[in-house]
């Protein structure tokens, strides 16, 4: 079996993989990390949104092999010394989030827009967003929550 | 909108925490040791007799532990997953119910339907085994379309079920109808279709069954919006066993919107397994199984009359619906097209008549059963999109039309001719607040902008009506419900004062935590961060009916609120020991016991900390401060409000854009109204979905399944909706403790018909849902021809 | 998903050598349609060649006085889309390039795994013929015409690895996509450009596989406007039809897609 290292929300791992093991697999089952979920088998719901090397990726649609030497961040790295990021912070402030289970995909994702822009208007927020699915909040707190992470409020 | 923690504060959610950290603990992040995993070969046929099944190359496969088919669960005496709920015809006969077994035994009947499951040590060993059984299936014609079922020729589903018919039931007077109808100044009908849907909560379905053999006992951890509904229905009907060996967890559910009330056959084959391979067995739904297993919803032809004076005031109302319930009943399949859906007929208004029949029919598809709003939506879509026609063939604006004939606010209690009776309302109110947010003044020259810019635009409105507050017992019990709809509750004070409450609902996103929180909080004058919500797990609550139809406030709340009512009385006992006083001197205030006319007081915590070290403690005082309550509704609850969207379409694309949308609800009381605006919020994008995007779809003729993932099954994003103005009225329910209503289901109930008025307004033709690009296109394409 | 063996080579030649060597050999580049195919077990390599490290398929540079854009096979659609160059050389091209799946999608998957799968409502086909671009394997030069060669099918032989795409620079071009409302993929997309070798109308998602319309680039080559566009038929016989749109509408959509491109082109 192929043996894969990366680093993980700052620690740096490896282990034993099948060539087919994927990459949210090997974070939920090898690592314990479930905060990153499975919500579909056609790359399109986005509970599964980890950063690989800075960027958002569907950790679905991403073998464990690829991300050999990567850094992969998922939603339990993304506070700092107990900390929330911005982003958490803001999706509670705003109720962005109801059952939860889109939540760490949706907010890696909004991680990383504000990375690429740093105030984006509703409409690219939107569009943005187009890769996660959420069936609880019809969006509207969620957009507002990263319109007030963009703002710093 | 109060400050602090107390009912009607916009508290931010408890459970957050947990879940933007990704500590949530959903069903499938859990491991138990020596766990193994299932996978169900489904059939790929939407009807075949299963000739025989060998499933040896599969059992030789590496880390195959088992193979189990039809014939292991009948040799174990497994029985058939129940309906729950009886439904009694218009001849007097009780619905058909053929059976539905976990696994097949002889037949399969829908593209999906349960072959064989196959448990290996890794889910990857399983699905490799699985492709190796070889199942023997001789294909048999297939039926998707409920409104061919009853036709001679059409495919039998099964024998106990001539002409695919479940149930021919009726409500109302026929014969007033009619002839109410034959009398009147105009007469407005419509043909609807109310599409099937598939729900797709994002956390897919998952179970682990475990079984110890050391005290004989399960436990089953299952994404169920109610255990302990799931274990009396596992154990009284399916496996035959005693509820105390059954324990049912579950944890964080992502999601349910019904699709998670029912007892399906993935987490009982799990359950039973566990103890036949005597390790945990688990399985997770793919979301391709999600497509094909999970409970659909809607599916429904309507045919619906509406007779009217010169006036337009509504006279009578005629509905026939056929409605597919697919090929076996789900627990709660009958109730959802006939007591939840006919009696909700009147919406908010006064149309003296009524009558409603319904032909349930079986076909080669996913069961049908309670999908957000269950009954009420398709309810909602007839009446709403039936006024909206009239408006427009009687020449009166929609908007006025519905005010002629609302339920007047001195009318409550009101009594519809479809057997319910309306607690409270204040209908117009909720639709001139809606007219002024939606500035319906300024429309004219919006839809005058609009097409300057060669764009069409339209306007619709929805009066919707629910019923929630699932229910009175003695009400479903007439009614045929095999359960009670009840709601429990225990408030345990710990000896330092903190406060465990034990709540026979479920969250699944709702917020119970915090809501929860708030009411316990208020009522015994404790600080919020006092007090723990505990639910989900057989093992630590009263037994529970969990939630779905818009109960949980309404009728666990009411529980809640009950038990903190006992604890008062409790402590006040306690209180006057300690204080040396007369009971009856003894007043609760903020959280303080206090002797009346004096300046003598204990706090909660002190009543609390001697109820459970009771030193100095009275004879006929019992230690302790615990109470448990159960809350029977005296009658449903009635949200009601006025939702108005706008939308502009592009005729050259058929693209739909909502450029507005406006809901004034009214859910009596409100806790915290941040959580309820959020409902709203989901509940309409729902409701939007279906009207514009969403519909299940089989090929007629295979009964495959096309819209099995979200390649093809269009779910809402982001970018396909707007933000929403989201107002509130306030008509606090007369007959529970907290005055509230309910406010999971409304969006989903009220959105569709909105949507669909404004889309036929702009069009000025009449289209069915989902309104998609095309569909819209061609409609514009004929009105553009037809002018010209 | 079927297992198969790994492999991450750090050169082109390596990756033909290893495509070459195994039973069945499959190239990943991005992954975002082959990783879905596999865990539907629609495919079962025995061997997977990752091209994600070959550091010479990531290039993006101009040939020709700035007259060619070459963009590397693995360069994502997000890189297309943020490139600087790209914006300079073909707006278009990077418009795109970032309408492609979403954000996820765009940061993995790459030109040359969206034009090896050529899905027949992929984007990138409509880009290589509608601007006459030309592509780059390990051995030779194919002409987009020539490597779209039908539904899923293209011109490359077993283990030919694709190297990069080499777009002519338009002196106007544009993009106009009507995406399906689930997959995202184009129903009808329409990419229009106007450059030394005239004009081209190129259009994806609408049929089989990529196709002009001789008829409309006729008509632009007289009058680049969309009214020139006005009463151009496409023949619906030929299309695709769908739960989502039927060949009817897919060619009024070409039609409608066509004019937005040309006045996006500007």
């Amino acid at each position: 079996m192929p043996t894969v290292s990366m680093t993980v929300n700052g620690s740096h791992v490896t282990k034993e993989v099948e060539g087919r093991t994927l990459l949210v697999d090997f974070l939920r089952q090898q690592l314990s990390l479930t905060g990153t979920h499975v919500g579909c088998d056609t790359s399109q719901c986005g509970a599964c949104v980890v950063h690989l090397n800075g960027k958002s990726v569907k950790s679905c649609t991403l073998l464990a092999c690829q991300a050999e030497g990567a850094e992969v961040t998922t939603i339990e790295g993304l506070a700092s010394d107990g900390e929330l990021h911005p982003m958490q912070a803001a999706f509670k402030e705003h109720h962005a989030l109801q059952c939860g289970f889109c939540t760490p995909g949706m907010i890696m994702s909004a991680v990383d827009l504000l990375q690429n822009n740093a105030s984006p208007s509703e409409t690219e927020i939107r569009e943005w967003l187009e890769g996660n699915f959420c069936r609880c909040t019809g969006y509207h707190n969620i957009v507002k929550a990263v319109q007030a992470a963009s703002q710093g409020s | 909108m109060p400050e602090g923690t107390g009912i009607g504060a916009a508290v931010r959610r408890k459970e957050d925490q947990r879940f933007i950290t990704g500590k949530g603990r959903y069903t499938d992040d859990i491991d138990r040791p020596g766990q193994v995993y299932a996978h169900f070969l489904r059939s790929p046929h939407a009807h075949a007799t299963v000739k025989s099944i060998d499933s040896s190359a599969a059992e030789a496969c590496p880390g195959v532990i088992a193979v189990f088919t039809g014939k292991d669960m009948e040799a174990d005496g497994v029985g058939s997953l129940p309906c729950g709920w009886t439904v009694t015809d218009k001849h007097g006969e009780p619905h058909k119910a053929p059976p539905h077994f976990p696994l097949v035994r002889d037949k399969v009947r829908y593209v999906g339907d349960h072959v064989a499951m196959v448990i290996a040590e890794t889910l990857a060993q399983a699905v490799d085994a699985a492709e190796r059984i070889e199942v023997d299936y001789e294909e048999l014609p297939a039926n998707v379309d409920g409104t061919k079922a009853p036709d001679s020729g059409t495919p039998q589903v099964h024998e106990e079920a001539p002409a695919n018919l479940c149930y021919d039931w009726e409500l109302g007077d026929q014969a007033a109808v009619d002839a109410a109808i034959a009398g009147a100044h105009h007469v407005t009908k419509v043909k609807l279709v109310n599409n099937r849907l598939i729900p797709n909560a994002i956390e897919p379905r998952a179970a682990i069954g475990e079984y110890d053999s050391g005290t004989d006992s399960y436990t089953l951890y299952s994404t169920s919006q109610n255990p302990h509904l799931l274990r009396l229905i596992l154990c009284a009907f399916v496996l035959g066993l005693p509820e105390t060996k059954v324990r049912v967890i579950a944890p964080d559910v992502g999601g349910g919107f019904g699709s998670k009330i029912y007892c399906y056959a993935e987490e009982t084959a799990c359950t039973w397994a566990a103890r036949k391979v005597e390790r945990p067995v688990k399985w997770t739904a793919a979301r391709s199984e999600s497509f094909l297993a999970d409970a659909h919803g809607r599916d429904h032809v309507t045919h619906a009359e509406l007779a009217m004076d010169e006036n337009g005031k509504f006279l009578a109302m005629k509905v026939e619906t056929n409605a597919n319930l697919g090929a076996y009943l789900s627990n709660f399949a009958t109730c959802v097209p006939t007591y939840l859906y006919a009696t909700l007929l009147a919406g908010q208004y006064t149309t003296p008549v009524i009558y409603c029949n319904v032909k349930a029919v079986f076909t080669n598809t996913a069961p049908v059963d309670a999908y957000r709003g269950a009954g009420r939506p398709e309810a909602t879509y007839v009446v709403e999109r039936l006024v909206e026609r009239a408006a427009r063939e009687m020449g009166i604006d929609p908007a006025e039309l519905r005010k002629r004939n609302f339920v007047p606010d001195d009318a409550f209690p009101y009594q519809t001719p479809v057997a319910l009776t309306y607690d409270s309302g204040q209908y117009g109110l909720a639709m001139d607040e809606a007219l002024k947010l939606a500035d319906y003044a300024g429309y004219a020259a919006r839809k005058q902008d609009s097409q300057s810019r060669g764009k069409l635009r339209g306007i619709g409105f929805s009066a919707y009506i629910e019923a929630c507050g699932i229910a009175p017992s003695a009400v479903v019990g007439s009614l045929g419900a095999g359960v009670g709809l009840w709601e429990s509750a225990c408030v345990r004070f710990n000896a330092t004062g903190t406060v465990s409450v034990f709540t026979g609902s479920h969250s699944h996103g709702q917020g119970h935590e915090t809501t929860f929180s708030q009411l316990v909080s208020d009522t015994l004058g404790i600080p919020l961060e006092n007090v723990e919500i505990v639910h989900g797990d057989t093992g630590a609550i009263p037994m529970g009916m969990g939630t779905y139809g818009s109960r949980s406030l309404a009728v666990g709340g009411s529980a809640i609120s009950k038990a903190c009512d006992k604890i008062i009385e409790k402590g006040k006992q306690i209180a006057a020991h300690l204080m040396e006083a007369s009971v009856d001197d003894v007043e609760f205030e903020a959280g303080n016991f206090v002797v009346k006319g004096t300046d003598k007081s204990k706090a909660m915590g002190e009543v609390a900390f001697a109820a459970y070290v009771p030193h100095n403690y009275p004879e006929d005082l019992e230690p302790g401060l615990e109470e448990n309550a159960f809350y029977d509704p005296a009658n449903f609850t009635y949200p009601a409000g006025t939702h108005i969207a706008e939308v502009e379409i592009d005729p050259d694309t058929g693209v739909t854009e909502i450029v507005n949308w406006v809901a004034v609800d009214d859910f009596g009381k409100v806790v915290n109204p941040m959580i309820v605006e959020g409902q709203v919020h989901g509940g309409i994008a729902q409701g939007v979905g279906q009207a514009l995007l969403e519909g299940c779809v089989y090929d007629p003729g295979s009964g495959q399944l096309i819209t099995g993932s979200y390649m093809d099954y269009t779910m809402p994003r982001a970018g396909d909706l707007p933000s929403f103005k989201v107002g509130m009225t306030e008509t606090p329910c007369p007959h529970n403790p907290l005055g509230v209503k309910g406010c999971g289901e409304a969006g989903a109930i009220a959105a569709p018909a909105a949507l669909m008025n404004a889309i036929t307004d702009a069009l000025g033709v009449e289209i069915d849902m989902p309104a998609n690009a095309e569909k819209v296109w061609r409609a514009a394409q004929s009105q553009r021809a037809a002018a010209e | 998903m079927y297992n198969f063996n790994y492999h991450r080579p750090l050169s082109v030649d390596e990756a033909v050598a290893l495509a070459g060597g195994a039973p069945e050999g499959r190239l990943l580049a991005g992954g975002q349609t082959l990783i879905p195919t596999l865990k539907q077990r629609l495919a079962n390599p025995t061997d997977l060649i990752d091209l994600g490290e070959i550091a010479e398929l990531k290039q993006l540079s101009t040939e020709a006085d700035g007259g060619t854009l070459v963009v590397g096979a693995m360069c994502s659609h997000a890189s297309v889309a943020a490139s600087d160059m790209v914006r300079a050389a073909i707006p278009a091209l990077a418009h795109l390039a970032d309408g492609i799946g979403d954000a996820q999608v765009r940061n993995l998957g790459t030109i040359g795994g969206s034009i090896a799968n050529n899905d027949p409502a992929a984007d990138y086909p409509a880009a290589l013929v509608g601007l006459g671009a030309s592509v780059r394997s390990n051995h030779r030069e194919i002409a987009a015409e020539e490597f779209f060669t039908g539904m899923f099918e293209t011109a490359l032989e077993p283990a030919e690895v694709i190297s990069s795409v080499a777009f002519p620079v338009p002196s106007k071009a544009g993009y106009a996509k009507f995406a399906n409302p689930a997959s995202r993929y184009a129903i009808v997309g329409v990419f229009v450009s106007q450059g030394g070798d005239g004009v081209r109308v190129a259009v994806t998602g609408a049929g089989p596989s990529v196709f002009r319309v001789p008829a409309m680039e006729q008509a632009l080559a007289s009058n680049f406007s969309a009214d020139a566009l006005e009463g151009i038929a496409v023949d619906a016989g030929a299309l695709n039809a769908d739960l989502h749109a039927s060949a009817e509408y897919r060619a009024h959509l070409v039609g409608v897609m066509a004019k937005r491109a040309v006045a996006a082109a500007g």
